[in-house]
This record gives structure tokens, sequence and C-alpha cells, in this order.
């Protein structure tokens, strides 16, 4: 029996979210707004409009690259990529061909009991799927086997090309055309195909959906379609079972086709795709045929690739450099300016939280996950710390970390001082230890003797005075449950 | 003497000493437009009436002519080709914003071999220019219209575009004076692109001292045109009187070699003794690759001519892409086969490397000299429909002048006589960003000749 | 890939075909056969450039010797809808409008 394995990689578009497009200054934040309201001579493409790149989408996307440790070639440029269809405006898009801003990068990413995962937690919401994520990778962690490098061909920046809405005006099958989105800064992420099944390319998405959140570069809202997902897809024999494939393949080890799934817009749809691609495309070596080289459209109701047909037989881009634009030359200087830009990315900031707060690497995982959670939990531990020289208190890093983990405070609505606050108090009141508390109720019986002999002839009332007194030694701090529940069992 | 014979200066400073005023300007242009415009069919787009631009400033009451490759904002721009017939633009270029804002009036548009492909102005898909000095014969291309608006007095200042002498042959064919800046001196903005890496903004005076004053309100950084330079705007009239005596001007070889129309050469070795006469020194040099300029050009210009006409498809703007001539379809042929796979390497890298060599060659000569001097073309006017028919024929009319544009540098077309009554000018090119010294060095020929004043009978 | 170089001097027929399908124009059977002879006399011109050595010579694409030109990432007003489709007379709800494109 031949021992099949998918080889996959990943094309992802990504629209940053400058204030204004790419090479003019129309605002790139057009979605949900009237058609053709955020359009000029440059992104609508008229006779003599010329195009002026946007400083903040070239620094993003160089930085980007960073954060994928790519190397960044100090000379870089822009290009032409010439073809015809209604929403391209110029009949070209002003892309990068044969020098990117970045290249040569990777991503590791941690691939351990992702499967068992998925069966041991069935559950769907995000939460729990976030949680999930976060344990298999605080699972792998440190595992030798199961940390694998995907490598990064390049990021380059490209424009968006306008939206086109399908339908039918008057009885007739149209086509509508909204140039809003024409020009928006697209940053093109290209993996090798170092992938091997659908769950590395979803745990691969997740982690580059988390850098550049972290990064803030984009809101990479696979809903509103700012980013976008394209597995390209083929099956290879591996040479033999027992010695399983090196995993980064010379090309010449490639299948000689290879299967593109174009713009989808989940993680767990491109999970889906690439298992559906794997079995079409094995039942068809099987059958001793090669798959077709093809762009296949994504059917999320049916669960299916369906193949797309091409509207023009070859593709023939005819690059050439754009002439206006001036080419870009970055000096070493500007690109240790713009890696000191970058913020504290996941990875690091997880062994981090697990060294300086002593978390497990399930706990410190969630709290990574996002950006504004870890942000929220070090403010957090800042906040404790001023209240630990003001106060007796004792909380932990893990405390605080359980409170948000466990509790799901909102962070949205509950400042970080606030949950301190809330977690000082809460852990002042179990502090006091039943031998104090004895103690004090010893106190005050013996105090007002009184009030216990009017208890003992029926007056039950004269409880809450005794309570109050019992809190009023405390200072208040007291859980009057426990209290009440001590009196009445010593005044028995 | 009619105040649409003066000169910009003349009536610039007419109007300041009141010897006329802004509203005879213009009526005597517009009338002389009347009156000529169906001779020779210069302008595609007549603005007549009261349409005149009141905004006070250096140019009040001066009326200038566009190229109809300048996009000019309410005003039908067609770039001379069918597919734009019945544009009407949402905005200005930069250029035209400059001259507006500083009140000059828009006297009109003028005609042009469609998408400015073309050295004689028969590729208007409207109908042709005629050169003023005899009808039977063409005015030069591709910036027809204007050369010959300002030759026949219809406004003292037309502009027009040069992307391999689309301003200097006309003017050579028309008797006027036409500049090429450097690349990058005056923005692109808003002017139809052609090729977009040669494509210089620039335009056609009757005089060397008007073209210097047009240049000093054109030049300058537009952040609209990433490719414009921020190199300084000097004041272009200021050393113009300065002479060339001690001057070095070069000679380039291989700019007199065969092909050349004797009657040119001997006008051109005219205007050498006259510059020896003023005290330059003239210097034998070499620009070894001029010979493979044409074929360079003939691999970039097309090859961006293809992409820069693809957003011609009828959805946003114009007709659909049915409506190219015969030449448009020629160059989007030509350059479409030259970028595609397989050939890129062979033709357009090739090109750009050679390039380089082309700009080598004068960086080298001017180690040399100071400018360099050539014919503008390598023949006469010629009647129309000689060379329609043979497209390499057509493209040779550029062989003189293909070559700056290839390097960027700038070029000066000035007057240098007559052959048959038929008008041969003479081109001075200099390094990049050298526009006052032209203007010197041609001021100089200016004053000791008199062929500017000549004027067309028609 | 495109860096293959192929050595000629005329075009086939099918090849100005391509051409013209890549370029988007549609041409009569006889405008295919003129351009096929008058794109062959130019190509054959232009192989001239084979003659010069250009080994150790590095390609210019831009003549201007700028780099780093840039805008800063600031809104400016845009044009308004109705200017937008000022030059188009198929539009429809705001949106330009095209025959269908078949996507199925």
């Amino acid at each position: 029996m031949n021992n099949f394995e998918p080889i996959i990689g990943l094309e992802i578009h990504v629209e940053l979210k400058t204030k204004s497009k790419m090479f003019c200054g129309c605002n790139a934040d057009y979605f949900g707004h009237e058609p053709n309201t955020h359009c000029c001579p440059v992104c609508l493409g008229l006779p003599g409009a010329l195009p002026v790149p946007n400083r903040r989408a070239v620094e993003w996307c160089v930085m980007l690259g960073l954060a994928l440790n790519c190397e960044i070639p100090l000379l870089s440029k822009f290009d032409r990529k010439n073809y015809f269809y209604p929403d391209l405006p110029k009949g070209y898009q002003i892309s990068q061909y044969d020098k990117p801003f970045c290249v040569n990068g990777w991503m590791e990413i941690y691939i351990k009991d992702v499967i068992s995962n998925e069966v041991r937690n069935p559950g769907s919401i995000a939460a729990v799927k976030n949680i999930r994520f976060a344990r298999s990778l605080a699972n792998a962690r440190d595992d030798n086997g199961s940390k694998k490098t995907i490598r990064i061909r390049r990021v380059h920046m490209e424009e968006d090309t306008g939206k086109l809405l399908h339908g039918v005006v008057n009885g007739e099958k149209c086509t509508l055309i909204d140039f809003n989105r024409s020009s928006v800064p697209l940053v093109e992420i290209v993996t090798e195909p170092d992938i091997r099944s659908s769950d590395e390319a979803k745990i691969f998405l997740k982690k580059l959906y988390q850098i550049i959140r972290y990064l803030g570069i984009s809101d990479a809202d696979m809903v509103k379609g700012s980013m976008r997902l394209e597995p390209n897809i083929s099956v290879g024999i591996a040479a033999s079972p027992s010695a399983p494939r090196n995993d980064n393949n010379k090309e010449s080890e490639l299948p000689s086709y290879k299967v593109e799934v174009k713009n989808i817009n989940s993680f767990n749809f491109v999970k889906k795709a690439i298992d559906y691609e794997i079995e079409r495309q094995i039942e068809i070596l099987e059958r001793g045929e090669i798959p077709k080289q093809e762009t296949r459209g994504w059917d999320e109701k049916k669960g299916i690739t369906y193949s797309q047909r091409s509207k023009e037989e070859a593709h023939d881009y005819r690059y050439f450099p754009e002439p206006d634009i001036p080419p870009i030359r970055w000096t070493t200087d500007q690109i240790t300016k713009y890696k000191l830009q970058i913020p504290e990315l996941p990875d690091k900031k997880l062994k981090r939280f697990i060294k300086e707060y002593g978390l497990s690497e399930y706990d410190a995982a969630i709290l990574t996950e996002e950006k504004e959670v870890a942000e929220y939990y070090e403010s957090g531990i800042k906040n404790y710390e001023l209240r630990i020289k003001n106060e007796k208190v004792n909380i932990t890093p893990k405390i605080i970390a359980n409170w948000i983990i466990n509790k799901k405070v909102n962070i949205s609505r509950v400042t970080p001082e606030e949950l301190v606050k809330l977690i000082s108090q809460k852990q002042q009141t179990v502090q006091i230890d039943e031998k104090e508390l004895d103690k004090i109720i010893d106190e005050i019986l013996s105090d007002n003797q009184k009030a216990v002999n009017d208890y003992k002839a029926g007056k039950t009332q004269v409880l809450m005075f005794l309570l109050g007194m019992v809190m009023r030694g405390l200072a208040g701090k007291g859980d009057t449950a426990l209290i009440r529940k001590l009196l009445e069992k010593r005044l028995q | 003497m009619e105040l649409y014979q003066l000169s910009l200066k003349e009536l610039i400073e007419g109007l300041k000493d009141k010897k006329f005023t802004r509203k005879e300007i213009l009526v005597s242009f517009y009338t002389r437009i009347q009156k000529i415009n169906p001779i020779v069919n210069a302008f595609l787009t007549v603005i007549g009436g009261n349409n005149w631009n009141d905004k006070e400033g250096e140019l009040s009451g001066i009326p200038v002519g566009f190229k109809d490759i300048y996009v000019t904002k309410d005003i039908r721009t067609t770039a001379g080709s069918k597919v734009l017939e019945n544009y009407i633009p949402q905005y200005n270029s930069t250029v035209v914003q400059k001259l507006v804002s500083k009140g000059a009036t828009i006297v009109g548009k003028t005609n042009q071999d469609a998408w400015a492909h073309g050295s004689s102005g028969e590729n208007s898909d409207f109908a042709p220019t005629k050169n003023p000095w005899n009808i039977d014969y063409v005015p030069g291309g591709s910036s027809s219209g204007s050369a010959v608006a300002v030759a026949a007095g219809m406004c003292p200042v037309a502009f027009g575009t040069d992307t391999g002498g689309s301003i200097r042959l006309p003017a050579s064919f028309c008797n006027v004076v036409g500049l090429k800046p450097t690349y990058g001196r005056v923005s692109r903005y808003g002017i139809i692109a052609m090729a977009s890496s040669h494509d210089s903004i620039g335009h056609f005076t009757r005089t060397v001292y008007d073209n210097a004053l047009i240049l000093n309100m054109t030049a300058g950084k537009d952040p609209c045109d990433a490719t414009t330079s921020n190199t300084n705007v000097p004041d272009y009239t200021k050393n113009i009187k300065n002479g060339v005596k001690g001057l070095k001007i070069g000679l380039p070889k291989e700019y007199l070699a065969k092909g050349i129309d004797p009657n040119v050469e001997k006008i051109f070795k005219q205007v050498l003794q006259k510059y020896e006469g003023l005290g330059a020194k003239i210097i034998d040099i070499s620009l070894p690759h001029t010979e493979y300029a044409l074929a360079v050009y003939y691999i970039i210009q097309p090859s961006e001519v293809s992409s820069n006409l693809a957003r011609y498809d009828g959805i946003r703007f114009g007709n659909d892409r049915n409506r190219f001539g015969q030449e448009a379809i020629r160059r989007i042929m030509l350059g479409t086969y030259t970028l595609s796979a397989g050939y890129y390497d062979a033709y357009y890298l090739k090109a750009m490397k050679v390039r380089t060599l082309l700009i080598q060659d004068f960086k080298k000569a001017y180690e040399k000299v100071d400018v360099i001097i050539t014919p503008v073309s390598p023949t006469l006017p010629f009647k129309f429909g000689e060379k329609t028919d043979n497209p390499l024929a057509m493209y040779l009319s550029d062989i003189l002048t293909v070559t700056m544009n290839l390097a960027g540098v700038p070029a000066l077309s000035i007057p240098g006589g007559f052959v048959r009554g038929l008008p041969v000018g003479f081109q001075i090119v200099g390094p990049n960003f050298s526009e006052d010294l032209l203007y010197q060095v041609g001021y100089a020929y200016e004053q000791v000749t008199d062929w500017h004043k000549q004027k067309p009978k028609l | 890939m495109r860096d293959m170089v192929k050595d000629k001097n005329s075009l086939t027929l099918e090849e100005v075909k391509h051409v013209a399908k890549l370029a988007k124009l549609n041409l009569s059977g006889e405008e295919l056969l003129k351009f096929q002879k008058q794109l062959s006399g130019i190509i054959d011109y232009i192989n001239k450039l084979k003659e010069v050595n250009t080994d150790e010579v590095e390609p210019t694409s831009q003549v201007t010797n700028l780099e780093n030109v840039f805008r800063e990432d600031e809104v400016k007003p845009s044009l308004t809808q109705k200017e937008v489709l000022s030059n188009t007379n198929s539009s429809y709800n705001g949106c330009f409008k095209v025959k269908a494109i078949f996507q199925e």
C-alpha cells in the first residue's frame, strides 16, 4: 500500500488597518460604507493618476516580516502584476515580484496532542477552543518531537482590489463593482510547502493571527475579509514508512501538481478544505491518475471544494518594475529601529510569564493568547505589587491568573485596579483563620455575659448584637455567615 | 502688430504698462483661433465665449493651450483617442492646476497622435493637425496641436509631453522653442501616461525667454508624483543672458552618421558656426551606444504602454478596448509580447541594461563638455501619408530624440533655419537639472538669429 | 519560468493570437496577419540589442535616482459617489454595473 503524504503550503492575505489607503489618501476603513464613496483618481485608476506609497503600511509589512524571522533585503521595489479583471481598475495590481520586503523567515509551531485534544474537548464555543489550543501548546512545549518549523518564503506588500457583487438587475444577471476596497494595503505571506496536515495548517494560521494581532497592524477579521486564507495542497508518496520525509523538502521532491483553494475565511474551513482535498487527491492517485493542477473554490455549506473554471487558459502576469514608484532602500539602522518597535511576541511572553510569575504553561498560554489579556494581567500584577507595599495582603500572580482564567472577568469592564481590589477583599475574608476567630468570639462572649444569658433565656434576637460585636472586632473583614454559625454553636 | 503675435514676455510687460487689457489679449487670440484652427486643426476642443479665468496672478489674461493628454476638470480630455472621446475628467493635473491658479486661461485642448503614439500627428483618432508652414506637410508629433498653436499665433504658450521626442520634433518642424525637461523636473500627475519612465512634461513658446518663464512655474516636487525631484528650482531666466563664451559644446559623432538629410546637416553646421562665432568651443565626442537607443526605446516604451493602457476597459470611463486605433494596438501588442513569459529577459531586461549603458554614455560625455548639440530630426518635415504604411520608418523619425528620454536628461529644441520654406530645429542637451544652462545656450543663439521672428503665412 | 530565453526573429500567428488575448484585444483575422508581419519586422529590428555585451551591467528601471519616496498615513478627501460614477452610463445603486462574470 502507498504511503501518502500531504504537502501543504499557505498563502495568506492580510489587510492592514492604516488610516489611509496604500497609494492614495482615501480612507482605508471601507467596511460597511456606501459603495464608491472612498475613491479618488488614484484608487479608481483614472487616466493620469499616480500612486504614492503609504509609509506606515510599508513599515508594518517590514515589522510583520521581522516578527516572522524574515531577512529584510536592503533594496526592495514595487512591480506591476498585469491582468484584466473588473475589480482591478488599473488593469494591473501594484505588488512585489523579485524583490519583496521580507524573505526567508520561519515560524515554530507546537503540534503534539492536537488531535487527542480535539476528541477530549468536543466543545465548540470560542473560549473552549482557545483553552484547548492553549493546552495543546502547553502540553507540547519543550517536547522536541512536537515542535516544528514552518519556513516562510516571503512577505510582500500589495494593494487590494475592488469588491464584486453578483446580482440580478431588471431580470438580467450582472456584476456590480464597488471600489471602496480598491488599493487598501494588503500584505501577502507565503509559506514553503512544509505543512503536512490540516492540523498543522490550522495551528500555523492561529499563531500567525495571534502575531498579527499582537503587532496591532490588522484586525485580521476573517468575517470582514481582512484576513484571507489560501492553502495549496498536493499529495506525495513518502519514500518509506520507516524513513519519513524530512520536513524541509527540496523542490524536486514535490509532487508535479498543486491545487490551490481560494479565499477561505475561517481556520476551521481551511482545515476542512485541506482534509477534503487530501481525500479527493488520494482517491485520484489510487486510481493511478494525477490530480489536475488547478484553482478550486470552497463551498462551506456542502463542505467540499469545487473546480473553478479558469477564465483564461494561461496566466501571464507580465511583471515589470513599477516605474511610478522609486525603489526602497533600508539602512541597517532603520531595520534595527523597526525591530525595536516590535512588541514582545506570544512565545517570548509566555516563557517570561512562566519564569517571572511562576505560572504553569497552561495558564501562561491562555493569558498570552491575546495581547490585551496579557497586558491586563501584567497591569493587575503591577497594581498588586503596589498594594503589597501599602497593605498586608496575600495575593500571588497565580491567584490573579486564576481569577482571569476561571472567573472570566470582563476585562473591558473591570479595570485591573478594580480586579486586584476585589481579589484582595475576597482574599482577606477567607484569610482570617478559625483559631483567631474563636479567640475573638471567646472575648466577646465573656465581655457580654448579659447578652449570652438573654440568648439562653430565649431572646435569640441578641445574636445580631453579638455578631455585630464580633464583626467590629474583626474590623469588618469577617464572613458573617461563618461567624453566625460559630456563635450559634457556642451559645447552644 | 496684432496682440496674438506678441511673445509671452511682451504680453506680460504690455499688461503691466497698461498698453492693452487682458480682455483685448484674450479676444485677439480667440479670434485668431476661430480663423486659423479650421485650417490647421490644432485644437480638438476650443473653450471660447467668456470662459476666462478671472483669478489674479502672473498669468492673468494669458491664454494657454494644453495637449489633450493633460487631464482638465470638467473639460473633455481625449488623449487624441476615440476611447476617450466623451471623457470629462473629475480632476485637474498638477500642471494645469498650477497654471490656472496663476490666472492663465485655458483656451483649448490641442490635437495629438492618439495616446502620444506618433511622430507626425497623423495618428490622431480625430483628424491630423497640419503644418502651418505648408499644410501639405506634417507638423511632427505627438504634441502636434500645441506646437502648431504656438507657431500659428493661437496662444503664446502651449503644453506638450515628450516621451521619445514628442515636444522637440514638432517644435523643430514648426519653428518654435520646445523643452523636454529632466525626467522628474515637472509633475506627471494628471497627465495620461504613455511610457511612465520616459514621459517628460514640457511646453512650447516662441522664444527661449518665454520658455524659461513657464518652467519657473511648472518645475518642482509634487507630493502626488513620487518621481518628481526635490532638486532646487532656480529662476530659469536669471542667467539666461550670460552667453556661451568659453562654453564647451559637445558634438557627438553618432548623431551625424548615415541617414541624416544633407539639408538638415547643412543647417546644423551653420548652427555650429554661429556658436563658434559666439566664443563657444565645439568638441568632438562620442556617445557609443547611440545606435542601440531606438531598439531599447521600442522595447521599454511599448511594454509600459501595454500596461498603462490596460485601465481603458470601458467600465469606469470611456469606451471599450475595441475603440483603440491601429498604432495603440500595435504598441500594446508589442509591449505585451516583450513582457510575456519566456521573453522578458531577452527583451525587457536586456533593454534595461542597455539603458544603463546609454546613461553612462552621457555621464562620461559631461565630464568633457558642458552641453551637447545635435539635430532634432534626421529629415525635413515630410508629407502626409509618406510613412503611415511603414511603422518602422515612422519610428526612425525619433532616432535622434529617444536617447534623452532613456537617459532622463533635459533637451531644448530651438529654431535653426529653413529649407524650402520648411523649418529645421536643433537641440541642446545637458546634464540632469541643467535647464538653466540650456536656456542660456539657446538664448545666445536666438539673439544672433531671427528664425524665431518668422511667422507662417496662413 | 520566464527566465528562459528564446531566440527568434518572427512571431507565429498563434503567438499573435495569444498576445491579443493577453492584451484583451479583439482582432480580426486580417488584423492578426497584419500585426504578425509588422511585429515581426520590429522584433527583427530590436534584436540588434543582442550585439551588446551587458554581462556586468545593472538594469535601469528608473532614471530619477530617487529612493524611499513615501506619503504619510493621512486621510484626504475622496471624490463623491456622483463624481466617481460621472463617466459611466452603466451603474446601479451606487455601483458600476457590468455583465455577469460567471463564477460557479
